[in-house]
């Protein structure tokens, strides 16, 4: 199988979170008094739904809108940490491949990425690059194409489907499979209890605080076990 | 929201996931920055999961998404493989949802 096919295949199962969360900003968008185009338009330039919700759900509590807008960029941050991790594998990419997956790199592009680069190390730039093409192909025109039926649709969609479990379910599925040594456990150990006992620090500060410590637990476990 | 905000919005976050590997490129990272940086991604998503179902809602901690998500940390474990964990995830969430 080719890297790019690889990435689509690895990448498929997340239609079945990405269709019901876009539909979920689709419909909550368009509730919220947005157009059909800017609903659609903000999955397609932003394309990061947590923080679309953060910044949509805030300008409607009546927030200035560029307290909205910095609230969803912090939610945001932690990508940068993702932008950092890939710089071993995609760094000698050329620099236009380097600008298109800095606009791709979401959460399930970059789990994908990072778990099937650590596990075949004989890749080279090329293919790895193709491999995060194939993990792009369907995730993203499902988010952009599915925030647009859930605009469309709205309040058509059945009340039975759980669209709020998409969002919880795609990060487990995520990160499980990364769970391959005590360190890796150790860092999302620390993740969980630290993000919870910092639920009250403002910017969602807190993650990015505990994520930052469980980074260091994880390196150092690396450390003392081999 | 106003077209200019979507517009800033999607541009900074782009930047944001650009910045490292668009300005360092190539260069060599020393080897304790890699190996702190393979612990991103189980540093990351389990605090963005952990809230949204182990902090109780109005009605409390919703049972069907506890066991969605732990059968599909169990699988997706087990199998090493994001299919079956949200195969296994949305079938135990249906199963406890239907109880």
């Amino acid at each position: 199988m080719s890297p790019f096919a690889r990435g689509a295949r690895d990448g498929a199962p997340f239609l079945f979170i990405m269709v019901p969360f876009g539909a979920l900003f689709g419909v909550i968008g368009t509730e919220a008094g947005l157009s059909f185009e800017k609903v659609v338009a903000f999955s397609a330039i932003v394309v990061a739904g947590a923080s679309q919700l953060t910044t949509l759900g805030l300008a409607q509590e009546g927030a200035p809108l560029a307290v909205a807008v910095l609230s969803g960029l912090a939610v945001n941050l932690r990508m940068m940490m993702y932008s950092a991790a890939l710089v071993p594998h995609l760094g000698d990419a050329p620099p236009w491949q380097r600008a298109v997956i800095g606009y791709l790199l979401v959460d399930q592009t970059y789990a994908l990425a990072q778990a099937r680069f650590e596990d075949a190390p004989g890749w080279s730039t090329r293919d790895k690059v193709a491999y995060f093409a194939g993990t792009a192909s369907y995730v993203f025109p499902a988010w952009v194409g599915a925030t647009a039926a859930g605009a469309l649709l709205g309040a058509a969609l059945p009340d039975w489907l759980p669209l709020g479990f998409a969002v919880p379910l795609a990060f487990v599925a995520l990160v499980a499979p990364m769970l391959r040594t005590a360190a890796h456990a150790a860092a999302a150990v620390t993740s969980v209890v630290l993000t919870l006992a910092l639920a009250g620090v403002p910017w969602n500060g807190g993650l990015l605080i505990a994520a930052l410590i469980a980074i260091a637990v994880g390196a150092e476990v690396e450390r003392r076990t081999t | 929201m106003t077209w200019l905000a979507i517009g800033i919005m999607g541009l900074a976050t782009w930047a944001i996931r650009w910045s490292f590997l668009g300005l360092i490129g190539d260069r060599p990272l020393p080897d304790w920055i890699r190996r702190h940086l393979r612990y991103t991604g189980v540093a990351v998503m389990p605090g963005l999961v952990a809230p949204l179902v182990l902090t109780p809602a109005e009605g409390g901690v919703e049972v069907a998404a506890l066991a969605g998500c732990a059968a599909a940390l169990a699988v997706g474990a087990w199998r090493r493989d994001a299919m079956w964990a949200v195969a296994a995830g949305a079938a135990a969430y249906a199963a406890a949802a239907l109880l």
